[in-house]
């Protein structure tokens, strides 16, 4: 891929550490479902935290290119950081960068950006996954107070935010345009935390459930308008698909690299398994896909870079990243054989992690709806 | 000779979906593919003709937003010297006549011989736009224009009619002609000469250079689609069954 | 890479699209049942310069760079795939080696003829015995005075039948292996030289697919194209071009397939609504969509890597070939599928848009010799 000397130069840091110092801790990660709280701080020092947010609210003031590289690099070696970073970026920070007022920037987008704060997005509900407009968790204004009441589901990093987007409604017989969304923040009385969920993969993420039990929160966390939430979560997922795109496609090239390396270092018949034709065709079309891959992913946030419609295109990045990884993950295994499947090797980790691309933020069955709809026309 | 060729960018809405934006006096364009007007295309092609017989010059001139550039690209590419845009976002209620009031103060500083416009444009159908230029510049014009002949400084002008009738005039330049389509095959542009035009320069005019202030005739209230008539018939049966009652029908009707 | 495309290659995409849906579309169901070469329609598009794309115009050519020769070739073959693969043989395998490898004199006097509609080009390389690997080629060429005689035979030759110039390959020395060999330009009226049977095919029946018979053909010295025993390489470097070609063909065919898949959706009714409204089709249309755009990519930065001046694209371009013309087929294959038992009638395009897409996976390297292509260079 033929980029800027800025993002190559770019590409190079995270990828440094993202071998340096995420690599070697991925295998532990997975083991533990421990996420360490220092590679916090290292994301943050670095600068990852806010990449795409301007510099005055405490961003790095790159593009969305720069940040789907980030998010792919880091994916590469390590599914559970990637998916903290994608997140914290795309779904913690974004609704307060699209909808946030000047106060609630300065309040909330600053330490979130700079990576002092995590933050989280609570829209999955028991019963409303892609469905969204099924949110049971309503907010009634009470006294100059929003109080919220509610369970939100599948919440990644729910647990460490400090800063969470709750999507409320406060009229169920308006449907989507009943919708609100909402900035609660950790320790707000009337805020706990239900289960954290057991998962296949992604084990160094913690997933959370969010219960909302007469939760009082001030008027001012109030994001955009009443009723505005569908919106907000709309543009959010949108921009949030090209970051499950990137980690979907960094996981893919991580298993590609694996199996690359594997089949060179392997020999069977006393020659290197790379030069068996049935390890390069699966080779070959691993690569091939993960191209594709690439430039739907980075083609996504250009567009949207640059101002231009890019729906269909996010989601064609998410649906076809995620299914050619899923595929790719699985060709790794078995370009191992036997050694695949043990966690000697990352190839076992990657599967289990890349399955969750497929799922979150809108299943690949959701995706094609969405992409069928913007060419059909409905 | 020295001609001028009016040409708008218009949505291409023949085989689309139309539907109407919130503001219910737009459609949604964001899914419609854009293009020169049809009867344009063919007013450029009546001109290029008559410069390839005469020689001149040809300016090519829009009244539209940005995207109207590629379309004044195509004209300069397919044979148009110089290309003009008139800046339509700065202008409010572009009816017929204020269309061409301000295509008249940009024209009134060239030198012409002849302009061609389409005879009408396919997305809001004012057939207005070349009569109402030509009394304002006071120069004869014609309409539905099938033929453009000059020799001896007169043009030799058909006009198409009703029933297949067909009108010869003989006008004195300069002159309006709203070309009708289908009247000589529009040429396409070589890629060389997409190549040369694609760099070269197309001047903007706006509110600054235009001094006009004119009030629309008209306002546009509403644009909708009518509810759809129940005058669909399925006919069944037989190939020949379903051919002898549509035959039947056809007669009925009087359209045979 | 930015992927907007520029000025220029908008306003080639815009018009050469208007062109092939006005005067090549309508005759592609008539040039597929007759097999006749479109010479009228290759006339036209002489004149609007798509026959030398790539050719700098002091030989004739439009002066276009390679993601443009791309956007070109999609959009013809998106009307008609035989006149997408005439136009792209043209371009990337007659005009481009002649261009790359040839002298001065040799340009100057067989690419205006290529580019302006005179004379079609082709690529005599595919032997009866001699596919992908090349160098099982039998065909020789022996010097004798101011001449090369060259015999033997040629397989497969698309626009063979109609075409004036040759770019042929053979051995000039059998010894060095595929270092011996040569690469040459022949042209039709040479004596000796005949063309053999004419191929029935399944798809991009148009295409005047001919065998080439060399007998004892004198070719002038002049017309050996670079030096002796550099055949091989102008034969790998314009494959790689040419690959990305093919895959430009595959996103037309892919992208006619969907066209007619969208179409057909929303006229169709089943059950009281059109199929359009159920999940199944428009699953199958978002399927399609997406491998589209991602080929479409792949194709577009392999020309990319071409016109940065890449000395290694061979990777990037057989991932585009390979790519590109495995979706085509998949694709086009879902559209037969969306239109029922109207897609496998000849009265809908996709009957034969599915057979036009087939030979993608196989000409100009199978997609088998792709992966190859692609797996080495990845484990060098």
């Amino acid at each position: 891929m033929i980029l800027t000397k800025e993002h190559r130069k770019f590409r190079q840091k995270v990828k440094d550490f993202a071998d340096q110092e995420v690599a070697p801790r991925a295998r532990e990660m997975d083991r533990s479902g421990k996420f360490p709280e220092d590679l916090v701080k290292r994301i943050a020092e670095l600068q990852l935290a806010g990449i795409y947010v301007p510099k005055e609210y405490g961003g790095s003031g790159l593009d969305m290119l720069h940040y789907a590289i980030a998010v792919e690099e880091i994916g590469r070696v390590c599914g559970s950081t990637g998916i903290f970073l994608a997140a914290h970026s795309s779904l913690g920070v974004f609704p307060i960068y699209l909808a946030g007022n000047e106060i609630q920037k300065k309040k909330w987008l600053v330490p979130l950006a700079k990576g002092e704060k995590i933050g989280a997005f609570g829209l999955t509900e028991p019963e409303a996954g892609s469905d969204a407009a099924g949110t049971k968790t309503t907010a009634r204004s009470d006294g100059g107070m929003y109080v919220l009441n509610g369970t939100k589901r599948f919440i990644t990093s729910g647990r460490v935010a400090d800063v969470v987007i709750v999507t409320a409604t406060q009229d169920p017989t308006k449907g989507y345009g009943g919708i609100s969304a909402f900035v609660v923040e950790k320790g707000t009385p009337g805020f706990t935390y239900g289960k954290d969920e057991e998962k296949l993969g992604l084990h160094g993420s913690i997933t959370s459930e969010l219960i909302f039990e007469d939760c009082a929160i001030p008027m001012d966390s109030l994001l955009g308008t009443e009723g505005d939430g569908f919106r907000i979560f709309m543009e959010t997922l949108d921009g949030g698909r090209i970051s499950i795109g990137a980690l979907a496609l960094g996981i893919g090239q991580g298993a590609l690299d694996a199996s690359v390396r594997f089949s060179k270092e392997n020999t069977v018949s006393g020659k290197p398994l790379s030069k068996s034709q049935s390890i390069q065709s699966m080779i070959a079309e691993m690569a091939t896909e993960i191209e594709a891959a690439r430039l739907l992913v980075y083609h996504a946030a250009e567009l949207k870079d640059a101002g231009l419609p890019y729906v269909k295109e996010s989601a064609m990045a998410k649906y076809y990243a995620s299914t050619i990884g899923m595929k790719a993950a699985n060709m790794a295994i078995d370009i191992h054989g036997l050694c695949g499947i043990t966690d000697a090797y990352p190839v076992e980790r990657f599967i289990r992690d890349e399955k969750l691309m497929e799922i979150g933020e809108g299943t690949s069955e959701i995706q094609k709806i969405v992409i069928a709809r913007q060419i059909l026309g409905k | 000779m020295d001609l001028i060729v009016c040409i708008k960018r218009v949505p291409q809405t023949a085989e689309a979906e139309v539907k109407i934006d919130s503001s219910g006096k737009d459609i949604v364009r964001d899914r419609l593919t854009f293009d020169m007007n049809e009867a344009d295309s063919y007013a450029l092609e009546a001109a290029i003709l008559l410069k390839e017989k005469f020689g001149g010059t040809i300016t090519a001139l829009s009244l539209g937003t940005a995207d109207a550039e590629d379309t004044l690209r195509i004209a300069l590419a397919k044979g148009a010297d110089s290309a003009i845009r008139i800046r339509a976002e700065e202008f409010v209620e572009l009816d017929g006549f204020k269309t061409a009031a301000l295509l008249k103060e940009v024209i009134k500083d060239i030198k012409f011989d002849a302009i061609f416009t389409g005879c009408m444009a396919t997305d809001d159908s004012y057939y207005q736009v070349g009569p109402v230029l030509a009394e304002l510049l006071r120069v004869g014009h014609a309409t539905l224009v099938s033929k453009v002949e000059v020799a001896d400084g007169k043009a030799q002008v058909n006009r198409e009619l009703e029933g297949g009738l067909i009108e010869h005039l003989e006008m004195s330049l300069p002159a309006v002609f709203a070309v009708q389509t289908g009247i000589n095959e529009p040429r396409y542009a070589s890629l060389i000469a997409i190549r040369r035009a694609a760099g070269k320069e197309i001047r903007v005019v706006g509110k600054e250079d235009i001094s006009l202030e004119l009030k629309s005739n008209s306002t546009l209230e509403e644009l909708f689609l009518p509810p759809v008539g129940k005058r669909a018939e399925i006919l069944s049966g037989s190939t020949d069954e379903i051919s002898a009652k549509a035959a039947t029908i056809i007669k009925e009707k009087g359209l045979i | 890479m930015n992927f907007d495309l520029t000025n220029d290659q908008k306003m080639l995409q815009e018009e050469v699209r208007k062109f092939a849906q006005t005067e090549l579309a309508p005759l592609a169901p008539e040039i597929d049942k007759s097999g006749e070469f479109p010479w009228s329609n290759i006339k036209k598009m002489a004149h609007m310069g798509l026959l030398g794309v790539i050719v700098p115009e002091q030989y004739g050519g439009s002066g276009f760079d390679f993601v443009s020769l791309a956007i070109a070739v999609e959009e013809i073959s998106r009307a008609c795939a035989s006149t997408g693969v005439i136009v792209a043989v043209n371009n990337s395998l007659a005009a481009y080696p002649i261009l790359q490898f040839g002298s001065e004199d040799q340009k100057m006097r067989y690419l205006p003829p290529l580019c302006n509609g005179e004379k079609i080009g082709a690529f005599g390389l595919t032997e009866p015995d001699a596919g992908s690997d090349v160098a099982a080629m039998e065909s020789t060429a022996r010097l004798e005075g101011d001449c090369y005689v060259l015999n033997g035979t040629k397989r497969f030759i698309t626009n063979a039948g109609e075409a004036g110039t040759f770019v042929v390959f053979a051995y000039t020395n059998k010894e060095l292996k595929h270092k011996g060999i040569s690469a040459f330009i022949v042209e039709r009226d040479t004596p000796g030289f005949s063309l053999g049977k004419h191929e029935d095919l399944m798809g991009i029946r148009a295409t005047a697919n001919c065998e080439l018979i060399f007998e004892d053909v004198k070719i002038p010295k002049e017309n050996l194209l670079s030096k002796e025993g550099e055949g091989f390489k102008i034969c790998m470097n314009t494959l790689d071009v040419s690959r990305i070609d093919i895959g430009a063909q595959a996103v037309g065919i892919a992208q006619a397939a969907l066209d007619e898949a969208i179409k057909y959706s929303k006229e169709r009714k089943a059950f009281g609504q059109p199929i359009c409204n159920f999940e199944m089709i428009q699953s199958m249309i978002a399927e399609m969509a997406s491998k589209i755009q991602a080929a479409r990519l792949l194709v577009h930065y392999a020309g990319y890597c071409k016109d940065k001046g890449m000395q290694r694209f061979s990777k990037e371009s057989a991932m585009s070939k390979y790519y590109a013309s495995d979706i085509a087929v998949d694709v086009a294959r879902k559209a037969v599928q969306i239109h029922g038992g109207y897609g496998y009638s000849r009265d809908y395009a996709v009957e034969r848009l599915y057979r036009d897409a087939k030979i993608l996976e196989l000409y100009e390297g199978t997609s088998e010799v792709q992966k190859i292509v692609i797996a080495r260079e990845l484990t060098r």
